[in-house]
């Protein structure tokens, strides 16, 4: 289709370029170029294409949270006091007035109720936070489904882990700051923790603490870690993650037009300025929503810390909450050599746990990598099914996550669904070890069929819903053949091949250097691919698509859709010049 | 003789219609209830002495109690070894009128936990009740409001009286009942109930009589002022504004996450609005 330019933009056709009257906007810029040679940067950078997918915003969610978390986080500082030393309290709170309680905790009692517009911003602060971690979640989950960590990227996938695992780390020491009865318990808890790992975990403990728990220190240096280390640590992984793609490149979809050379979309200015600006006020109004709307941590209510008290419903932000779930569901084992405990029960789930899966979710590249023994550079995406077990692994994750996460919420599926907390630790037990491997098995098969559908569409067409009646009186659905950019797009995905491991033995029966090795790669190259279904070859295509012609000549004239009243003269309206399905 | 053998037989023509079941049902109910309102003594209005009382609650009892609690309020044990009922010897009229009032008794079943419901009996059965079991053996009585009321103290000794009643409640009651009374899990399918409905008496008799798996606070380990401040305390959250907007259950993270992850559910569909929408949509997007 044409569109009439002249009203998008002015052409001088033949004629070079004038410089109009020069403004005072120009010559401010003209006076920074000479100086900082900015031109040539914003020239190259501000036309950089990023293609267009819902699915590629996704970490904006979470960049813009920090951007907010930095904001609000500034404002809080301005009222925080860190410190343990004790004050009696005599705000505005009456229920808490004449309390002997920490100076962080009054004062954080002070931002809620009697610094103007405190409240609102510890809440969105919170709120961020929680949306900050959930948002790198789903980025992450979007990266690995689609394939784009593969090579060039795997050292952002690790940089994006890193993020990950600081920014939850970040959340936690910014929920024990206020110093309230709810973040002293999961103190108190890391403490334990601590404590668990054999051999040096008291010395830790001690180091951390400056001493026995709770000490005097321990909120002072933590904010200090909050506001500064973490924060630094952040910003500077963020930065190196965003240089990383502008270097690499965004991936994008297949499609026509689309290759591992280029990048098809829109400019960054003005398409994406808009776009992504557009898109930070609306993480900043949902986050100022939440945080107005919605109570989170009301530290008024949890009273200050007190080590002789603890409360049911304590549990972590939602990002430390498997953990937790595998601490709930863990048999209490101990072992007892030497006149030493060790406490299984505490340093299996708890600190053993989350490095394990910390450390696989980081080498999940380099395993793929590994087996495969793929070493091009991909910048087209895989859609999930085509990859079925990279999915069927990430689903399995998953699932062993989602499960621990929801023995993190024990109490409170007992007491909201009139279950037995005992009968949920049992099931939990066991539904972490069967689930993951349930959770594989189905995503495997479900996205092997829907290759198999892919290959339907692109031999047989897409289903019409034409009901077509034969001569001898059987009914059949009438099927198209899909459109040529949809074909295109289906078989733009390469054939999997199952690694084969040359001869074991050379030619004088001697067994080859890391054969053993060899063989593992090559069984788990089988699981990866050996079930896969490729995509149509090109004679099977050409075939099919003979056959297609030949039914359609047969069926001429039987390309439209029926408005179901041929007969009974009730039209409404004329379908006939209707397309069929458009888009496919 | 002919004449009344002609009206019965006339009314026995009747006899196998559809509505005389009903017809003589509902004739029966008439006559029954109008000769009671005649001949019922008015005993609502009447001061029934202690003795009446304790011989209705008994009948009472014998009736809806005792096949759990035996005939004597002794408590009954299964075949394997397991009580039924508890013995109520000894655990007092407040017992009677926590577990009766709330519903909770007569249970519907039994099981782990004696959940709050629709209460059965009425103010005096619950009276005669709770004078019967008081009956059986020396036990707490129920408590007076001026046990539990705030009444009589200046506005400085109420404020110092709930933040008192703050740190008793954070130290021995939010263990079971959340930081918030919003309830607790307890072990097989028991719970610490929610504290909202709690009225100033239940909780007085609750801490008293220590019903289920609650621990009894006598006077002895929470003095009668203690019982009185921790009821003001809950009485004031359960009268406090939401600070910081819809409480999500007072539930503590676990709700906090779910809500983040609908927050960022809303986000993923803003992402999917934003890129559905390219430079030159209008409205409808351009077909290329």
């Amino acid at each position: 289709m044409s569109i009439d330019t002249s009203k998008v933009a002015d052409s001088n056709r033949d004629e070079p370029a004038t410089a109009s009257k020069p403004s005072k906007v120009g010559a401010a810029a003209t006076w920074a170029d000479e100086r900082l040679g900015l031109a040539g940067l914003a020239k190259k950078n501000l036309r950089k294409v990023f293609p267009d997918h819902w699915s590629f915003m996704l970490g904006e969610i979470a960049l813009w949270s920090f951007v907010i978390l930095l904001l609000t986080g500034v404002f809080l500082t301005l009222w925080f006091n860190p410190s343990m030393g004790e004050v009696t309290y005599e705000g505005s709170y009456a229920q808490l007035r004449g309390i002997h309680m920490s100076e962080a905790y009054a004062s954080a009692l002070n931002i809620s109720f009697d610094v103007r517009g405190g409240l609102l911003m510890r809440q969105m602060h919170h709120w961020a936070a929680m949306l900050f971690i959930a948002a790198m979640f789903v980025h992450m989950m979007r990266v690995f489904f689609t394939g784009a960590f593969r090579k060039p990227r795997e050292l952002n996938w690790v940089i994006g882990s890193l993020l990950l695992l600081l920014g939850t780390l970040e959340g936690f020491t910014g929920y024990s700051l206020p110093d309230d009865l709810l973040s002293g318990t999961g103190v108190r808890a890391s403490d334990g923790f601590m404590k668990s790992i054999p051999v040096v975990g008291t010395y830790l403990s001690f180091f951390l603490f400056g001493g026995e728990f709770p000490g005097e220190s321990i909120i002072p240096r933590l904010y200090a870690v909050h506001i500064l280390l973490i924060p630094g640590l952040l910003l500077a992984l963020v930065t190196a993650h965003m240089l990383l793609l502008v270097y690499h490149k965004h991936t994008q979809w297949p499609g026509p037009g689309r290759t591992q050379e280029n990048v098809v979309g829109y400019p960054m200015m003005p398409v994406y300025m808009a776009k992504a600006g557009g898109f930070f006020f609306m993480v900043f109004g949902a986050t100022a929503l939440m945080g107005g709307l919605l109570t989170i941590n009301p530290v008024w209510k949890f009273g200050p810390y007190d080590p002789s008290k603890v409360t049911a419903g304590s549990q972590p932000d939602w990002y430390m909450g498997w953990p937790d779930g595998a601490l709930r569901i863990m048999p209490g084992w101990e072992t007892h050599a030497f006149g030493h405990t060790i406490s299984w029960n505490v340093m299996l789930p708890i600190i053993v746990l989350p490095g394990v899966m910390f450390t696989i979710l980081m080498l999940l590249p380099f395993i793929e990598s590994w087996i495969t023994k793929d070493k091009r550079e991909h910048h087209l995406l895989e859609r999930p099914r085509n990859a079925p077990t990279r999915t069927a692994t990430m689903v399995a994750l998953m699932t062993f996550y989602g499960l621990l996460w929801a023995a993190g919420g024990n109490d409170l599926i007992a007491t909201h669904f009139h279950l037995s907390i005992n009968q949920i630790t049992y099931f939990m037990r066991v539904a972490v070890f069967i689930g993951p491997v349930i959770a594989f098995w189905i995503t495997r098969r479900w996205c092997i069929s829907l290759q198999r559908h892919d290959n339907e569409k692109l031999l047989h067409g897409y289903e019409t819903g034409i009901i077509m009646r034969s001569a001898e009186g059987g009914y059949s659905e009438r099927h198209l053949p899909i459109s040529e950019t949809s074909a295109y797009t289906l078989t733009a995905r390469e054939r999997d091949e199952v690694y084969v491991p040359e001869s074991e033995t050379d030619d004088n029966g001697v067994v080859a250097p890391g054969s053993r090795v060899e063989r593992l790669r090559s069984k788990l190259s089988t699981l990866m691919y050996a079930d896969n279904v490729q995509k149509p070859t090109r004679e099977e295509l050409e075939e099919a698509q003979h056959h297609a012609e030949h039914v359609r000549e047969l069926e001429a004239g039987l390309d439209h859709p029926a408005s179901g009243h041929e007969f009974d003269g009730h039209n409404l309206h004329e379908v006939s010049d209707e397309p069929l399905r458009p888009g496919h | 003789m002919r004449l009344l053998n002609r009206t019965a037989g006339r009314v026995s023509r009747h006899r196998r219609s559809k509505l005389a079941g009903l017809v003589v049902m509902l004739l029966g109910l008439v006559l029954t209830g109008g000769l009671y309102s005649l001949l019922a003594p008015a005993s609502a209005q009447q001061t029934v002495s202690a003795d009446e009382q304790v011989a209705q609650g008994r009948e009472l009892f014998l009736v809806g109690c005792s096949f759990c609690h035996g005939q004597n309020g002794e408590g009954v044990r299964t075949t394997d070894g397991n009580q039924l009922g508890p013995s109520l010897v000894g655990v007092g009229a407040a017992s009677v009128d926590f577990q009766v009032a709330t519903g909770r008794m007569p249970m519907a079943q039994p099981g782990q936990q004696a959940p709050r419901k629709e209460v059965v009996y009425s103010e005096d059965e619950i009276a005669a009740l709770a004078a019967y079991v008081a009956t059986l053996g020396p036990g707490p009585a129920i408590p007076d409001e001026s046990d539990y009321s705030l009444d009589g103290l200046s506005e400085a000794e109420r404020e110092e009286a709930i933040s008192r009643g703050g740190q008793i409640f954070l130290t021995n009651c939010t263990a079971c009942h959340g930081f918030y009374g919003s309830g607790g899990a307890m072990p097989r399918g028991g719970y610490a109930p929610a504290l909202d409905e709690a009225t100033p008496k239940e909780i007085y008799e609750a801490l008293l009589t220590g019903p289920q798996q609650m621990p009894s606070f006598s006077n002895g380990s929470l003095s009668p002022e203690e019982k009185r401040d921790v009821i003001a305390y809950i009485g004031s959250i359960q009268a406090e504004p939401e600070y910081g907007g819809f409480s999500l259950g007072a539930l503590g993270p676990v709700a906090e996450g779910l809500f983040a992850w609908l927050g960022v559910g809303a986000l993923v569909g803003v992402a999917v609005w934003i890129a559905a929408h390219t430079t030159r949509t209008a409205k409808e997007k351009v077909d290329e």
